[in-house]
């Protein structure tokens, strides 16, 4: 019954707010550190989480995480309502960034944070339309 | 074997205030039947409970000085943090003399060790892509690493704490010119801090800690500052850099080790802070993190008798005059090629987790959310856990019940109340 899962935890991101950016992946990283997930695994979720929460913030006009768990899987959803990636691959690439220079000021824009999140999660989708949002799913397997 | 702290609490003095759980950075303190108690596998023996509690309830536990007496010769191994201590004083050599003078045969200077320690953490820096590597000085920090950090203990720098060096070194040498058996020989670390004290108990990096006793600044001050009164210097000191002795303060360890892209924090909750971004990933640039648990580094440790600052300002003031010697000091080569890595790892001691089963802890904490959702969340302590979410931990655990909380109680009892006046009416 992979389906069903024991913790379901959703975070509000707040486009722009720097100050809380950042809150949502400590209450991802405690939650995971209290289950006992092994240290390795959390540091990559730690890192998948930041920067998907980050781009909520700064990409975009708001949005949730999700984390949803059971002893298998770990789930990590970023959603938000717009303004979408009109392309998905070109954002994809390492380096690509349209970061503002508020967000470049606070060191971000490397241009790393979605080549990074794949690199950490077993399984990565997103998927993307202008003027709706974007939705990431990353699966990370708990054995 | 079971672990050692030297922070405790003073039952008699406790009143139950609350004040210290909000500082603990680890939540170990719960309030039960009025009285403080410190969950042991939390607690990192950083003192900021020490720091806090108005009744001194919190104490550290550290040995006598009357303890040197059990060995025929002595070893005094003063922290640099003890240099700062002292209102009148002309030199850090009077300092040293001063610990000859209250009954040690030799004085061995950690701030040597700390000279040793910069080459070698240099060394490694040079020869590692792990970054950042963290400093493995403060004994606080790294036991937080391993309880509140565990994926970043393969971070810390494999590398001995000054102490430790310090008291190897200072045994072997002085075995090696007076002829005399290793077990002769004690030697005690002139403490700022009862996480040293600690780690001499519990060692880090090996497991029988090179150190014999930890005497606090504090409990040596009075004897010592009689003592450095008297002009008949005996000791040759200091025998360290002024980059040795520069590790009392904060931001002393970066500079020693000469590493441009190192980051030095000062504060338990600043590091902490810290540490959640290097787990983040969000420092990629930083090769070198030197976390010292007390405001001001050493200076500020819970055991000195000056306030930090004044020390810090002191010791400027000694260090400039030593500055005037010539040629600066420099370690042998002898002591530049001695091993002085870590002869076993630093374990993870995971003190946060709820249960050593996965699933049953992800149903613990489904339940503590929910508990969570019902307490008020004002996080007032009354009931003797940090937060309103602690409680809920607690809850979950069986160490604690609903009724903990007193607005829980109040509305109980409300609803008990109205029940009484309901069932008197009824039978009227
Ligand atoms: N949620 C989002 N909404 C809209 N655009 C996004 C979103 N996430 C990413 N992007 C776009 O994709 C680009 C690349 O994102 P990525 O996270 O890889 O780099 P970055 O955020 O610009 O820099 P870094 O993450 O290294 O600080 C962003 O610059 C932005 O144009
Ligand atoms: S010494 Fe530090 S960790 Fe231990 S109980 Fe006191 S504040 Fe908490
Ligand atoms: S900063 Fe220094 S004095 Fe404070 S706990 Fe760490 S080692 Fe001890
Ligand atoms: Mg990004």
């Amino acid at each position: 019954m992979a389906n069903e899962y024991i913790i379901r935890e959703k975070y509000l991101v707040i486009a722009n707010d720097f100050n809380a950016a950042g809150d949502a992946s400590a209450s991802i990283k405690t939650t995971l550190k209290k289950i006992g997930v092994n240290s390795a695994l959390v540091r990559r979720i730690s890192i998948a989480a930041y920067e998907a929460e980050l781009n909520i913030a700064i990409h975009s006009e708001g949005g949730e995480m999700v984390l949803l768990m059971n002893k298998e899987d770990i789930i990590l959803q970023a959603n938000d309502h717009g303004p979408g990636i009109p392309d998905v691959s070109l954002a994809m690439k390492e380096g690509y960034s349209t970061a503002p220079e508020t967000a470049r000021m606070l060191g971000f824009g490397a241009g790393m944070g979605l080549p990074n999140m794949k690199r950490c999660a077993s399984d990565f989708q997103i998927t993307s339309e202008v003027g709706k949002g974007t939705n990431i799913q990353m699966v990370f397997k708990v054995a | 074997m079971q672990y050692f702290h030297s922070v405790t609490l003073d039952q008699t003095k406790c009143k139950g205030c609350t004040n210290c759980l909000r500082k603990c950075p680890t939540e170990a303190i719960r309030v039960r039947e009025g009285k403080a108690m410190i969950i042991p596998q939390r607690c990192i023996d950083c003192g900021e409970c020490i720091r806090t509690c108005p009744y001194h309830a919190k104490v550290a536990t550290t040995d006598d000085f009357a303890s040197i007496n059990k060995f025929q010769y002595r070893i005094a191994l003063p922290a640099p943090a003890l240099y700062g201590q002292f209102k009148s004083t002309q030199s850090i050599q009077q300092i040293l003399s001063g610990l000859l003078g209250v009954g040690f045969d030799e004085v061995y200077e950690v701030a040597r060790g700390a000279d040793v320690v910069s080459k070698a953490v240099a060394a490694k820096l040079g020869a590692t892509d792990n970054k950042p590597l963290i400093s493995s000085a403060c004994p606080a920090v790294v036991r937080l690493i391993q309880v509140r950090f565990p994926e970043l203990i393969g971070n810390i720098v494999d590398v001995l704490s000054p102490m430790e060096v310090a008291a190897k070194n200072a045994k072997e040498e002085f075995c090696e010119k007076h002829k005399v058996p290793v077990e002769s020989v004690g030697v005690f670390f002139i403490t700022p801090c009862p996480a040293k004290m600690t780690s001499v108990r519990n060692p880090i990096g090996l497991k029988k800690s090179y150190v014999d006793g930890a005497i606090s600044i504090v409990e040596i001050y009075g004897l010592l500052s009689a003592h450095m009164k008297r002009s008949d210097f005996t000791f040759g000191g200091p025998n360290a850099s002024l980059k040795g002795i520069g590790w009392a303060n904060s931001g002393g360890e970066i500079s020693a080790v000469g590493n441009s892209s190192a980051l030095a924090v000062d504060g338990i909750h600043e590091v902490i802070q810290v540490l959640e971004e290097i787990e983040n990933g969000k420092l990629p640039n930083l090769t070198y993190f030197e976390g010292l648990a007390c405001h001001g580094g050493c200076m500020g440790g819970p055991l000195t008798f000056e306030n930090a600052y004044v020390a810090k300002n002191r010791l400027r003031t000694l260090m400039a005059r030593a500055a005037e010697r010539e040629p600066e000091i420099q370690i042998t080569a002898k002591e530049e090629q001695q091993d002085i890595s870590f002869a076993q790892y630093i374990a993870e001691q995971p003190a946060m987790k709820l249960d050593e089963n996965i699933t049953k802890a992800m149903y613990m904490l489904e339940n503590i959310e929910r508990i969570t959702a019902e307490l008020p969340g004002m996080d007032c302590g009354s009931c003797g856990a940090p937060t309103c979410r602690a409680l809920a931990e607690d809850i979950v655990k069986g160490n604690a019940t609903e009724m903990d909380c007193v607005f829980r109680l109040k509305e109980r009892v409300k609803n008990l109340a109205q029940q009484m006046i309901d069932l008197s009416n009824m039978k009227k």
